[in-house]
């Protein structure tokens, strides 16, 4: 028999049993909350007068819905503040850890998981949050869920899964300087296509992967999402292992111990088989950059916007709603709007790459640039560095926490029209605000372009 | 949850591939603390202008087209995990979503709430759209038991569906009901399983 996937061992440690067909039941350790997709399920479990199974594996902040701006006053609007208390009301009723606004752990669920050692190694994870994802960095198996499976797991810490295929991708190689995680996960996604990974759960190997730090990591399995997949997981090893440690959340001492010792036995076995594979050189990644309107749709930044599919109506449409046109370059493309945040990277490594590329230099006049720090700890020790003063003389502001114009469901809009070159993770259409154009791009590419005003290739610049 | 009826219909057609939920409900309507009344921004940005006037070639927006069947171009319901796209497209009266790929949360979501996605081939998928085009009357049959959509004075094609799903949207039962009949299972589960990962909460 084949051995078992890094996937397999932490899925089947879970599976508590088998209904009909191929559906089992999964038991999920940890559970994340927010308040834009925890309302409904806290409603639900009132009206069937049911208590939270676990309370003590769920843990809530809200980020979604926030304002980055004087979060010490009450929100302004009115639909926000309302679903803010609501998830605070829910929390302090059914009993669960919630890090409100201003509490010193506050921020995106998915930095504050890993942040406070409530991500570790071979667990199950969810949250009511497609990026879930990036919680597989740490070797455990996390995805997104709809509100009705929030509910299933506030009610029983279980839901109803069929296991999804396994792919694995391996990149192998050195990185070429200005070359980072997002680029890495851009060109995967610009390969496989926005669907390419649907009904998989990829793992991501290879020796590029392997020198990657757990932040980097996690940039990569946040966009799992991004081709389809469920999620993206990485095998744990000494790196996953000395970030863990020492964390609120983390085990102590010998519990610590014997835990790494479970963690190192998870890793696939040499002769596990996936249903797909696919294998990069790292070399061939250049820094890049989106075009169109779905995550698929990248290039090198140096590239030209393929013409291939030019005749189809998607693509297009596509093309249409950004103002551009098949064939055309993007180098030296101007923008007006410079977006650095979201959950894939808005980490206290983003904010120093960016700071120390816009060290000593001033932003572009007409530039719009905001930089939004993932989390209060992560705000905190920005501060601490000094990064925001340098961010500052640069003429860029540093906010507070929160997911902020990677979704616009806040005021941090990108109005319409509007190139804004972001580091989040989405660039459909008015994502960042109705009628907003994203270029998704790696948080030194997204500095380059507020400091020239303009898409530029940042391996000419370092 | 409701039962999910048999039924033949008209179709609302939107030939548009890799339509996100984004599109389908955008963020900024997702500020409710309830399931209700998300119909009314259904694909908000494609629907109406910034000032509230609809846009009149819209499918939604276009008299032409009827139904409570939406066939959509391949792989819809991609992006966030967002709910409030199925309960958006269930509010608005659609009760199936045609296309020839979903993405995985979406579908999941979409049966979680009696609104059944149905696969079809790519042809299939096509040759509904040009009858449509040809004769925006054109009804389409959905028989879930047999699970068979089949297009009036054409084609049919058979459909894939998990069992188990399958007898919940017969039933309108939920995936918490059952869950919440297996809890001496999960209990036993939880005294034997490696706990390491349970440590420091
Ligand atoms: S930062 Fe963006 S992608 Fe991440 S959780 Fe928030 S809204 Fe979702």
């Amino acid at each position: 028999m084949a051995g078992k996937t890094l996937f397999d061992k932490v899925w089947d440690a879970h599976v508590v049993s088998q209904v009909d067909g191929g559906t089992q039941v999964l038991y999920i350790d940890r559970h994340l909350i927010h308040e834009v997709t925890s309302p409904q399920a806290f409603g639900g479990l009132e009206k069937r007068g049911l208590q939270l199974f676990r309370p003590k594996q769920m843990v809530a902040t809200p980020d979604h819905n926030v304002p980055t701006i004087n979060q010490h006053l009450p929100i302004e609007d009115e639909l926000s503040r309302t679903q803010v208390e609501t998830l605070e009301a829910n929390c302090e009723k059914f009993g669960v850890e919630l890090y409100g606004l201003g509490h010193p752990f506050q921020g995106i669920v998915h930095v504050i998981g890993p942040e406070l050692g409530l991500t570790q190694p071979g667990m199950t994870m969810v949250c009511g949050d497609s990026h879930t994802s990036t919680h597989g960095a740490f070797g455990a198996i996390a995805f997104g869920i709809g509100t009705s499976q929030v509910e299933q797991v506030m009610a029983t810490q279980c839901l109803l899964q069929n296991k999804p295929k396994s792919m694995r991708i391996t990149i192998d190689g050195a990185l070429q300087q200005g070359v980072t995680a997002k680029d890495i996960i851009l060109y995967i996604i610009s390969k496989l296509t926005a669907s390419g990974g649907t009904g998989y759960f990829v793992e991501y190997a290879g020796s590029a992967i392997r020198k990657l730090s757990m932040e980097e990591r996690m940039t990569i399995c946040n966009m799992s999402i991004e081709m389809g997949a469920r999620g993206g997981i990485i095998a744990p090893d000494e790196t996953t292992f000395q970030y863990v440690e020492g964390r609120k959340f983390s085990p102590k001492g010998k519990d610590f111990e014997a835990a790494k010792a479970y963690w190192s036995s998870l890793p696939s076995d040499p002769d596990a088989v996936f249903d797909k594979e696919y294998t990069y050189k790292a070399e061939e990644i250049q820094p890049m950059i989106t075009y169109g309107t779905n995550p698929g749709m990248g290039m090198a930044v140096s590239g030209n916007i393929p013409t291939s599919e030019a005749n189809t109506d998607s693509f297009k449409k596509s093309l249409d709603y950004m103002g551009l046109e098949a064939g055309q370059a993007m180098l030296g493309k101007e923008i007006s709007y410079v977006f650095i945040g979201s959950c894939t990277n808005s980490r206290i490594e983003d904010l120093r790459a960016v700071a120390e590329f816009v060290s000593g230099k001033k932003k572009a006049d007409h530039v719009t640039a905001l930089v939004v720090p993932g989390s209060k700890q992560v705000e905190s020790q920005a501060k601490a560095e000094g990064l925001d003063r340098i961010l500052e003389s640069a003429g860029f502001h540093l906010r507070e926490p929160g997911c902020s114009a990677c979704l616009g469901m806040n005021e941090d809009k990108v109005p319409k029209g509007e190139y804004c070159v972001s580091t989040s993770n989405r660039n459909f259409e008015g994502r960042q605000g109705p009628g907003s154009r994203t270029i998704l791009a790696s948080p030194i590419t997204a500095a380059a372009a507020a400091i020239h005003g303009k898409i530029v290739d940042v391996r000419e610049l370092i | 949850m409701e039962k999910f009826e048999n039924m033949t219909s008209r179709v609302v057609p939107l030939p548009i591939e890799d339509v996100d939920t984004d599109q389908i409900i955008p963020a900024r309507f997702l500020k409710a603390v309830t399931r209700e009344g998300f119909g009314e921004n259904l694909f908000r940005d494609w629907r109406y202008l910034s000032n509230g006037n609809p846009i009149p070639d819209f499918v939604l927006n276009d008299s032409t087209y009827a139904g409570k069947i939406l066939v959509a171009g391949r792989n819809f319901g991609c992006g966030s995990s967002r709910e409030h796209a199925a309960w958006a497209l269930y509010d608005f009266g659609f009760r199936v979503v045609v296309s020839s790929f979903f993405a995985d949360i979406f579908r999941g979501n979409a049966l979680n709430n009696g609104l059944l996605p149905i696969q079809v081939s790519e042809a299939f998928l096509q040759e509904i759209f040009r009858a449509v085009e040809d004769d925006p009357s054109v009804e389409i049959e959905v028989d879930l038991e047999a699970q068979i959509i089949s297009l009036q004075g054409a084609g049919q094609e058979r459909f894939e569906i998990d069992p188990y799903k399958k007898m919940c949207l017969q039933n309108g039962y939920d995936d918490i009901d059952y869950l919440l009949s297996q809890k001496e299972k999960i209990e036993a589960f939880e005294k034997k399983a490696p706990r390491y990962f349970m440590m420091g909460l």
